[in-house]
């Protein structure tokens, strides 16, 4: 039951990025898109990574998903037409997921079941998180504030011209 | 369900962002295909997590902090686009050559 | 107001010079507020650390911290407050207060205003620094800053030639002495491991300090005392000190009262340990180098003095002679004696130089005695308070300062084992005192009625008076009967014994200040009716000659150390440019034949290799740059491609 699950939710997670890396149309690939990520977090559910999961969504569906759309409204020009696909990128992708694949296939290690585990609860994570982990947060938190400076200085119209 | 199959879907995650960075004319879909990279790379965090009996939580931070980074690239990209945009009209990388050599 | 808080003194007007200068040249109007706030902030702490050291008698308390260390030493610096540094606390402040409130009124017209408080609230600053030091480090450093307060107030009319010069010739000059206090610093440290004055027995102050120091102890007696020759101007390194009153009126009083001469005797007073250290009947060979020094010094300047015209040299030159007299009671053991001279005059000479500086700014920026005259009558109150000024200087007993701690120091010199010379010759400087300021009085303010003149505004006559009051209510503490200041400094506590007014001195001091008073009146006074010829000149124009030019101790100095040094300059600058630069000029010939052959090789041999090379990296760059095409796709696909190849690597490898 739960293997039928797994499948659906990769199914659906592959085929809308499927979509979304296609799509010649920009709004709807970039809404497949925000359903591939919907499935991406349903898959962190599956492997019992709740908070990533939320996480995942509250990100890339409720910002960088908004962003996307944002930014497909802002540079959009009438009569132009960015339909353009380069085949040779499917080549590239193929050869890779080839070989990906195949060194999959090839270590025996891999093919593993997952071993009872206690369910990791977020007091967990947060304990984590403000102990170990303590100056990477930090870091992620500057990183975050220059990002968020830098793309409004990027992203501001220049008034001197 | 063994580790590998999980990989499998990661790999195919991430050849078709890939795909989505190497074919797409559109900016836009390069920051796309670069996102689905790393939700692919994220899948295989929590994977090897999940199918390891650490009691540390280390691959779940890793994709945590991976998000955030993530988010802030994203920020700063779609950031990029905008000016380029406002600098050169377009959004196609195609054009987008002034770096040739 | 405990030692470790007694940082705050000196600090707070450090805090309002710093302020002032913030302030900029336009605010006028308030830059003064900053200073004479400064200084009443000072004034009143001083108090109340006064007013701690009267808890015990030889009170005494440090604090000491650690300022950094190098290896396993540490450097240590400290304050630290005793009778000695709280007295001269508050003689500083308030006589600096004094002079600020005067110096508004004097400099009110000068462009550079706020400048000049920054500078006098930084000189006040430095010296509190030097007065509450517990560390001869510490000290020293407040004893340079105030070297360089000295100079930039010296030298504040810049445009002056004459003031830039004699900024320049204080700061060198005493910068000579200061070579040797540095010298006896280091001496101090490498003998004693400490320049902490008290450390709960380990300062180099204290017993154990003293026993390491040993034989030493003369050595490093003698170059600290050549730092405080050089401040206090004591001959042969006095000749700043008469320059140095081309600064403005106020800045001669800070330096000759309260604040820079006062350092040299008040560096000795605070080492006399080490200066006595070994003595046998209190006699030791620095001691007596003390003396003698101060004798000469205090005899040249009072004969110099007496041969003067400019009013403010002439002070000067009492300046440099009370301060040789005070030496000689430091050198003869009186040091409480040289102590509370040194504070009876930060009073009376402030009141001098300030009634002086009334007088220049009454009579329209004239300084020359016969240029001036009959000057009482337009100017009372300037003319009351510089008597009161001129009789505490001379010596007139019973109700002005001077005369009692003039009193005592003749007394110290009296018992003193050596030598009755001193003695003597200390009895003739004081003649000679009375008589200079007898002479300089008529000159100023009696005989035939000079050019016009008016009274001085307020501002400047109430500090007058303050002072004028403070000569005659300080002796009250000072008198033998109740000798109140001179035991609080020992340490003792003061008894009241009325008959000891009655001293045999008393009379010897009368005697003199008669002698000498009487002297001015009857040589000057005759000869002032109609004339403006000094009647001493007449009389003996060639010694006359020889005092107004100061004995020619400048133009000697300008024969000998200064020829010597010019000399010694331009051997070494015919050195360098024929024999040095010779030298390097061969060097620099061989060089030149190195490099003749090396670029011979370079051109022959090296360059065409190096070219062949250029030529091969050029074509290769542009083969790699055309793979360059600007499109961010490919190169992405390059790195897939790469990535791809990487991971077979390592699968096939494992």
């Amino acid at each position: 039951m739960i293997n039928i699950a797994f499948f659906i939710i990769a199914a659906l997670t592959l085929g809308s990025a499927l979509a979304a890396a296609t799509n010649p149309k920009l709004m709807h690939a970039a809404l497949s898109f925000a359903i591939a990520f919907v499935g991406v977090s349903t898959l962190f559910f599956w492997l019992g990574a709740e908070f990533v999961g939320l996480v995942q969504i509250f990100v890339y569906i409720g910002a960088v998903a908004v962003l996307i759309v944002f930014t497909i409204l802002l540079t959009r020009r009438e009569g132009e037409q960015l339909r353009g696909f380069n085949w040779s990128g499917v080549v590239v992708a193929l050869a890779v997921f080839a070989g990906l694949v195949w060194s999959i296939l090839k270590s025996p290690s891999m093919s593993i079941l997952p071993p009872e585990v206690s369910p990791l609860t977020v007091k967990r994570i947060g304990e984590v998180l403000m102990s170990d982990y303590v100056w990477p947060l930090m870091g992620v938190g500057v990183l975050l504030t220059v990002a968020l400076l830098g793309a409004l200085i990027l992203a501001m119209e220049d008034k001197r011209e | 369900m063994t580790l590998s199959i999980l990989l499998m879907v990661s790999s195919a995650l991430f050849c078709i962002g890939l795909l989505a960075a190497l074919s797409r004319r559109h900016a836009i879909f390069i920051l796309i295909g670069i996102e689905m990279m790393l939700a692919a790379a994220n899948i295989n965090f929590i994977a090897f997590w999940r199918y390891n009996a650490q009691p540390q939580p280390t691959g779940v931070i890793v994709a945590i902090f991976a998000i955030a980074i993530a988010a802030a690239e994203a920020a700063v990209g779609l950031a990029l686009i905008i000016a380029i945009y406002r600098h050169y009209r377009t959004t196609n990388v195609d054009q987008l050559d002034r770096l040739k050599g | 107001m405990n030692a470790a808080n007694v940082w705050l003194i000196p600090f707070a007007p450090l805090i309002a010079s710093l302020s002032i200068l913030l302030l900029g040249k336009s605010r006028r109007a308030i830059a003064s507020a900053p200073a004479i706030a400064g200084q009443v902030i000072a004034l009143t702490m001083s108090i109340f650390a006064f007013a701690r050291t009267l808890r015990a008698p030889g009170y005494r308390e440090v604090h000491n911290f650690v300022w950094f260390n190098f290896g396993d030493q540490s450097m240590q610096l400290g304050w630290m407050i005793d009778p000695l540094a709280a007295a001269m606390l508050l003689m500083i402040t308030f006589v600096g207060l004094c002079i600020f409130v005067f110096s508004i009124g004097y400099m009110a017209d000068d462009k550079h205003f706020t400048r000049f408080f920054a500078y006098l609230s930084f000189f006040s600053a430095a010296m509190l620094g030097v007065v509450i030091a517990n560390s001869l480090l510490l000290l020293f450093i407040c004893w340079e800053l105030v070297g360089l307060a000295s100079y930039l107030l010296i030298g504040f009319w810049i445009e002056r030639p004459s003031a830039a010069a004699a900024a320049r010739k204080a700061f060198i000059t005493t910068r000579i002495g200061d070579m040797g206090f540095f010298l006896g610093i280091l001496l101090l440290y490498h003998k004693s491991d400490t320049l902490l004055f008290y450390d709960n027995g380990h300062g180099c102050l204290e017993n154990a300090g003293l026993l390491l120091l040993g034989a030493s102890a003369t050595a490093i007696a003698l170059l600290i005392f050549c730092g405080a020759v050089g401040k206090s101007g004591q001959f042969p390194l006095h000749v700043w000190l008469p320059d140095a009153m081309e600064g403005p009126t106020p800045v001669s009083a800070l330096i000759h009262a309260a604040t820079m001469v006062a350092a040299g005797v008040f560096l000795v007073a605070r080492l006399y340990p080490i200066f006595s250290a070994g003595a046998i009947n209190g006699v030791t060979t620095s001691l007596t180098i003390v003396v003698w020094i101060g004798v000469i010094t205090g005899l040249i300047a009072a004969l110099i003095a007496v041969a003067q015209f400019d009013i403010k040299r002439i002070l000067a030159y009492s300046t440099v002679s009370q301060l040789g007299l005070m030496m000689v009671s430091l050198g003869v053991g009186g040091v409480t004696a040289g102590m509370l001279h040194l504070l009876a005059h930060g009073f009376f000479k402030a009141l001098l130089f300030l009634g002086a500086g009334s007088v220049i700014h009454g009579a329209h920026h004239e300084q020359d005695i016969r240029g001036m005259g009959g000057l009482r009558g337009a100017m009372p109150i300037t003319f009351a308070t510089y008597a009161a000024g001129m009789m505490a200087l001379s010596g007139v007993p019973l109700v002005f300062c001077g005369a009692w701690t003039k009193e005592e120091i003749l007394h110290a010199a009296w018992r003193w084992p050596v030598s009755h010379v001193p003695f003597y010759l200390v009895m003739l400087g004081v003649v000679l005192t009375a008589l200079y300021m007898t002479r300089q009085m008529i000159y100023v303010f009696d005989g035939k009625r000079g050019p016009a003149a008016h009274e001085s505004p307020r501002v400047m006559t109430t500090p007058l008076i303050v002072l004028a009051a403070c000569t005659v209510v300080l002796s009250v503490f000072l008198t033998p009967a109740w000798p109140w200041l001179d035991h609080y400094l020992l340490g003792e506590r003061a008894h009241v014994d009325l008959w000891k007014i009655f001293d045999q001195t008393i009379l010897i001091s009368l005697l003199l200040v008669g002698a000498g008073i009487g002297l001015g009146v009857f040589f000057y006074r005759e000869a002032l009716r109609g004339r403006r010829q000094d009647p001493f000149q007449t009389a003996q124009p060639a010694l006359f000659r020889f005092l107004a030019n100061r004995m020619w101790l400048d133009e000697l100095y300008d024969y000998t150390v200064i020829r010597a040094a010019r000399m010694l300059s331009r051997i070494a600058d015919w050195l360098d440019r024929y024999f040095w630069d010779g030298l390097v000029r061969l060097v620099g010939l061989l060089g030149q034949l190195f490099g003749i052959i090396t670029k011979t090789a370079d051109e022959r041999g090296i360059n065409s290799g190096v070219d062949e090379t250029t030529v091969g990296a050029r074509g290769l760059g542009r083969v790699v740059s055309s793979a360059h095409s600007g499109q961010i796709q490919t190169y992405l696909g390059a790195i897939g491609l790469g990535m791809l190849a990487l991971l077979l690597l390592y699968a096939w490898l494992a």
